[in-house]
């Protein structure tokens, strides 16, 4: 996995918006267009995207802001001075796991909470986990040593040090770790179908399994549309949460 | 105001051994004073520096800020009322110019509205329009721009004592005289007691009231820009501040150090005999004409003028360059240079005729110093 990533600058920005245009538009086709194919699979499937679409929203919501509840505080005491020793090792430790294919992860939540919801829940927050942690650390931990020498010789105290340069001078990152997390989490939800967890995984997979393509396009528009939007929800986060003065994105 | 006393550091390296970065340093910087930390890297003296606001702990010895010990201060307490000022400037990129220079400020509880008026002030103080920097964030600055703020915002609170480490250090020779001066110029209002670290002989000469020289974390010789460029203790000294010392005295001297006087002048209407006895009888070579109100306007040589007669308006030349009073020796020796002449009329700000100076009385004044002390042969 790479140390951290700062993929985003403006060309992506105008990437995520052309993507949201085409989302939109598609969206119109499939909801307005009472004709053709489309129309088809929503006279066919509506109450089931409905119903299913708000099981995927919460399971994703749920999972990747309980991933940023831990993700944030673990990154930010994994990078403090007293924990430089076992860090890296821990930070390791981490990295093996996300070697570990996300249906394995799934597929073990079930030995220890069983099939449902929270296994799905559980499964979820650990595949988000782990790049939170990373980003979060590693801005940290890249904020220039000679910013803490003039804040601490200034008479700073660590807690305020952290609050006002330590943290919004590694926001960029922590950022750009969320955004790669929640996307990973949306892309993984459907498999939450697979341990009984619910969500949109349920007409793709029965789609697949019934070679039924409308069934199947029922289940995969609306997980496409929903991971586009969280997307551009979060680069938006991302331009007006971040200072000016660190944000790169913004002139 | 700052006060050093056997202060010793002993850093333990990973491989078991020990480097004593400070050795019992001892030493005093008065009210008002500038003193320059200076020496080879890892002598010491930023090791030195950061003791005095607790960011390197000492191992040993006594230090006082404003007659206080140290350590009878809270560190956090301490620092914030001594002003930092690092090399790489250390401003924050997510605050912007007015917010970083209000941190102090703001951690003492000062009202924000004197506050913020304080970093207008301070902005203009360094010639930073505050209407157009305030709002503006670091990256927006140019590097000397940013060095500014990084010193009045050590400024803000208003200190007594600052601490710089190489503060100039990253700025491009042209721009750092130009802070330099800018700085000494607020250093003559403000009077700040300041340590200063440097590595560079030419800026701790220009900067310093007293130079204290480390090696090995040991201080050498603790002294005056002259009389260190004058007396260097040891060859370790003297070869630190090579072989032309004494032309770097120069510039610690200023033309009138060393002006004769001007009472010796003529006048445009002047009989060009009352010229040549005036300089016979003072035993100069040359007389320099003034304007009507005391402007210098050229001078007449006595060789040229041994026969001649009319009034001095007739013979007179230009003079080829003048130098101002306030000028220091390097630039009058060096302009003397430049012109192939060993004497230069000095005026002032107004251009009006106030004595001359000799390379004879440069260097006059230069040996008086060796003469009178018996290190002479150490070069």
């Amino acid at each position: 996995m790479s140390r951290s990533i700062r993929g985003a600058d403006v060309s992506e920005t105008m990437k995520t918006r052309a993507a949201l245009v085409l989302g939109i538009a598609l969206g119109a086709a499939l909801t307005v267009a009472a004709q053709g194919y489309f129309g088809e699979i929503w006279r066919t499937y509506s109450e089931d995207i409905i119903y299913l679409t708000k099981q995927h929203v919460v399971l994703v919501l749920i999972s990747s802001g309980l991933a940023i509840l831990v993700g944030v505080p673990a990154g930010i005491l994994l990078s403090r001075d007293f924990m430089r020793r076992y860090s890296e090792t821990l930070l390791q430790v981490f990295n093996i796991g996300t070697t570990i294919p996300t249906l394995a992860i799934l597929a073990l939540s079930i030995t220890l909470l069983g099939i449902g919801f929270k296994p799905a829940i559980f499964g979820l927050w650990v595949a988000t986990l782990l790049p939170i942690v990373r980003n979060v650390f590693q801005g940290l931990r890249d904020v220039p040593a000679h910013l803490k020498e003039a804040a601490q010789g200034m008479g700073m105290t660590p807690l305020h040090i952290l609050r006002s340069v330590e943290l919004p001078n590694a926001l960029y990152v922590m950022f750009a770790g969320i955004r790669t997390a929640v996307a990973v989490n949306v892309g993984t939800a459907p498999l939450a179908f697979l341990i009984g967890g619910g969500g949109l995984g349920e007409l793709i997979f029965t789609g697949i399994d019934l070679n039924d393509m409308q069934m199947l396009l029922a289940g995969v528009i609306p997980v496409g549309l929903f991971s586009m939007l969280a997307d551009y929800a979060l680069a938006k986060g991302q331009f007006w949460l971040i200072p000016r003065g660190v944000n790169p994105l913004r002139p | 105001m700052i006060k050093l006393e056997k202060l010793s550091k002993i850093f333990e390296t990973p491989n078991g051994g020990t480097v004593m970065a400070a050795d019992k340093v001892s030493l005093e910087v008065p009210k008002g004073e500038i003193c320059v930390l200076l020496g080879p890297s890892g002598c010491g003296k930023t090791t030195t520096l950061k003791m005095i606001n607790g960011l390197i702990p000492k191992t040993s010895g006594k230090i006082h800020v404003a007659g206080r010990d140290t350590d009878t201060i809270d560190p956090v307490e301490l620092r914030r009322s001594i002003g930092y000022v690092i090399q790489q400037i250390g401003l924050f990129p997510n605050m912007t110019i007015e917010d970083n220079i209000c941190i102090v400020p703001d951690l003492l509880g000062w009202e924000r509205s004197k506050a913020r008026k304080r970093a207008a002030e301070l902005l203009d103080l360094v010639n930073l329009d505050p209407s157009i920097f305030l709002k503006r964030f670091p990256k927006e600055l140019s590097g000397g721009q940013q060095q500014r703020v990084g010193v009045i915002r050590a400024l803000a609170a208003d200190p007594p004592v600052l601490l710089m480490d190489e503060p100039f250090g990253a700025i491009d020779p042209i721009n750092r005289a130009v802070i330099q001066d800018e700085f000494l110029r607020m250093q003559t209002e403000l009077r700040k007691t300041i340590a200063f670290v440097s590595h560079d002989i030419d800026e701790a000469i220009k900067m310093a009231d007293k130079i204290a020289i480390f090696r090995d974390g040991k201080l050498e010789q603790f002294d005056s820009p002259d009389d260190l460029l004058a007396r260097p203790a040891n060859d370790f000294i003297a070869s630190f501040l090579g072989s032309d010392r004494t032309l770097k005295r120069l510039s610690l001297l200023k033309v009138s150090d060393v002006m004769l006087s001007g009472r010796i002048r003529v006048s445009a209407q002047d009989d060009v005999a009352t010229a040549r006895d005036m300089m016979k009888e003072a035993g100069h070579k040359n007389i320099v004409m003034v304007g009507p109100r005391g402007r210098a306007r050229g001078y007449l040589h006595l060789n040229d003028v041994v026969e001649a007669s009319g009034t001095v308006e007739e013979h007179y030349q230009a003079l080829p360059t003048t130098v101002n009073v306030d000028a220091d020796l390097r630039t009058a020796v060096s302009r003397m240079f430049r012109h192939d002449m060993t004497w230069m009329a000095c005026v002032d700000d107004d251009g009006f005729f106030k004595g001359f100076i000799t390379q004879r009385a440069i260097s006059h004044q230069l040996g008086a110093t060796y003469r009178d002390t018996p290190t002479e042969g150490l070069t």
